[in-house]
């Protein structure tokens, strides 16, 4: 690609999520709610796993991506939703841009939103079920990040897609969660043999590997598709 | 096509009424015994759902890249061929399981993954149902994702120790296991064969009446 | 003709079916599976009642959806005849 279009792809990239970072920074609504239903599915689980007091082992990872994945689910629908109610999503696909790069931009908005979340969850975890998040953090985060993405990368798909889909609201969870259980394996897998008492690295690295590959495959699906899937 | 189907269904009974046969005089596992020979209609059904969820996928990718219908009906039933199958498989195997292992199920790499495999074209089908209008594309798009499971699925027993058998003993398999367990699996890819051709007929006939109708609001 | 074939098909399952059973029927006790001195009282589960089920599964699901399958290619065939039939009646008005 010439220095020009790789030049624009970026910027539009940028212009689409910029516009949806502008928009949520007015209202802060899907990011406040978003964040506190995160914070309400963490404290569900946690009655659920709690016993005598004291959490069940491997609880803590579970929760964590539990909490990521239930949110997630519901961030992509609000983000997209916004799209629907101005038929702002069908000027979006008017303008002469790449497809690729709304698909990017959309996810990068979603990715930083989820980051937020993700930022706020995880320390809470660590404090309620005394887990050791941060004995690893590059780990941790690699973890996080990868899984996010590969999680992410498939929601923003299915949710533009179903912008005008009947049943949507319910449809989304029905298509995204099938498709992503192996990526939340793997994130809380990765995630359980890092809080063990004695860390087990290389099988943490087999799972991080095993998220990048995910990340690969699902990213380059994505892009081959977004375009005929959201055309009519 | 069409004369290839009553000669293919007259093998494929011919295999089905010889297979038990076959089955039976089939030497016994010497760990497992009897229930070992449940392997010779639980495997094939499972390679009969991975080739539908093949032709679901592919299909999908054609109709979707081109918007060819024929190719979307034989995507919608092949995936619905996916689901019957994948409940053969996923019903066979704990029955196995129950005396091979002591348990019903287990969450092993290779149950778990072809059970969300299944679950993948429950959900296409539900799509296909209560989506709407444009189902068609977006179900295209999930086929694609699910089979981009396929490969993690059949490998994932040699990459993690499991308790399910390995893939290599169905190379390693003696002549005398090996010969009534192609015979099975060719009577069950067959029997794919026609009960396709049977749904996408179904899928042809319903396309014929949508035809009629819209031809009625002109 | 089609009736025909479809008769024909039938019997074969059938027969299938019965030669299946039959098939299934002394099963010999298996060579090699010695159980462990140690183990006792646990009852062994009988295999036999395992692999009829499996079977039986196979065969109702087979048969089932081929059923299910056959029954709304009926219930369209019929809706479109009746539609055609409607249309030629209110062309001949």
């Amino acid at each position: 690609m010439s220095p020009e279009r790789r030049q624009s792809f970026a910027a539009t990239v940028w212009l689409v999520t910029r516009k949806d970072l502008i928009i949520e920074f007015r209202s802060r609504e899907v990011v406040y709610t978003t964040l506190f239903f995160a914070v309400a599915c963490v404290l569900i689980f946690a009655f659920g796993f709690v016993r005598e007091g004291v959490a069940v082992d491997d609880a803590a990872a579970g929760i964590l991506w539990i909490a990521i994945a239930f949110s997630g689910t519901l961030a992509l629908g609000r983000t997209f939703e916004r799209e629907r109610q101005n038929d702002t999503l069908r000027a979006l696909m008017l303008t002469p841009m790449d497809r690729p790069a709304l698909y990017v931009g959309k996810l990068t908005g979603v990715l930083l939103l989820l980051a937020v979340v993700e930022a706020i969850v995880t320390p809470l975890i660590a404090l309620m079920f005394h887990a050791p998040l941060f004995a690893f953090p590059v780990w941790i985060a690699s973890l996080l990040a990868a899984g996010t993405l590969g999680f992410a990368a498939v929601g923003t798909l299915f949710a533009g897609m179903l912008v005008r889909a009947r049943s949507r609201d319910v449809l989304l969870p029905i298509l995204l969660y099938p498709i992503t259980i192996p990526v939340i394996i793997a994130g809380v897998r990765g995630t359980a043999v890092l809080l063990q008492p004695e860390a087990n690295l290389p099988v943490a690295r087999m799972w991080l590997s095993i998220l990048v590959f995910f990340d690969v495959v699902f990213i380059t699906l994505a892009l081959w598709t977004f375009e005929p899937a959201m055309t009519e | 096509m069409r004369k290839l189907f009553l000669p293919l269904l007259i093998m494929t009974a011919a295999m089905f009424a010889y297979a038990p046969v076959a089955i039976q005089n089939a030497p016994y596992e010497s760990t497992m015994g009897l229930v070992q020979k449940i392997f010779y209609f639980h495997v094939p059904s499972w390679f009969a759902m991975f080739s539908a969820t093949a032709v679901c996928g592919m299909a999908g990718a054609v109709y979707l890249f081109t918007g060819r219908k024929d190719a979307d009906r034989i995507a919608v039933s092949a995936a619905e061929l996916a689901v019957v199958f994948g409940l053969m498989g996923l019903l066979t195997g704990p029955l196995w399981g129950r005396k091979a292992w002591g348990v019903w199920w287990q969450w092993d790499a290779r149950l778990t993954s072809a059970l969300v495999m299944w679950l993948v074209f429950v959900a296409y089908l539900l799509l296909r149902k209560y989506g709407g209008a444009g189902s068609e594309k977006l179900s295209a798009v999930l086929a694609l994702f699910g089979m981009a499971n396929v490969p993690f699925v059949y490998l994932s027993v040699n990459l993690w120790r499991t308790v399910h058998p390995k893939t290599s003993v169905v190379m390693t398999l003696e002549p005398d296991m090996g010969r009534p367990f192609l015979l099975s699996t060719l009577a069950f890819l067959a029997l794919f064969v026609l009960v396709l051709a049977a749904r996408v007929r179904l899928e042809n006939t319903r396309a014929a009446l949508d035809d009629v109708y819209l031809s009625l609001e002109d | 003709m089609r009736r025909a074939t479809s008769f024909v098909v039938c019997l074969l399952f059938l027969a299938m079916f019965a030669v299946a059973v039959m098939a299934q029927q002394p099963p010999q006790p298996p060579e090699g599976f010695v159980p462990a001195a140690s183990v006792q009282g646990q009852e062994q589960l009988p295999a036999a009642p395992l692999v009829i089920t499996a079977y039986s599964v196979v065969w109702l699901l087979v048969f089932g959806y081929l059923w299910s399958i056959w029954r709304r290619i009926a219930r369209t065939e019929h809706d479109l005849a009746e539609v055609t039939r409607r249309i030629a009646g209110a062309q001949r008005r």
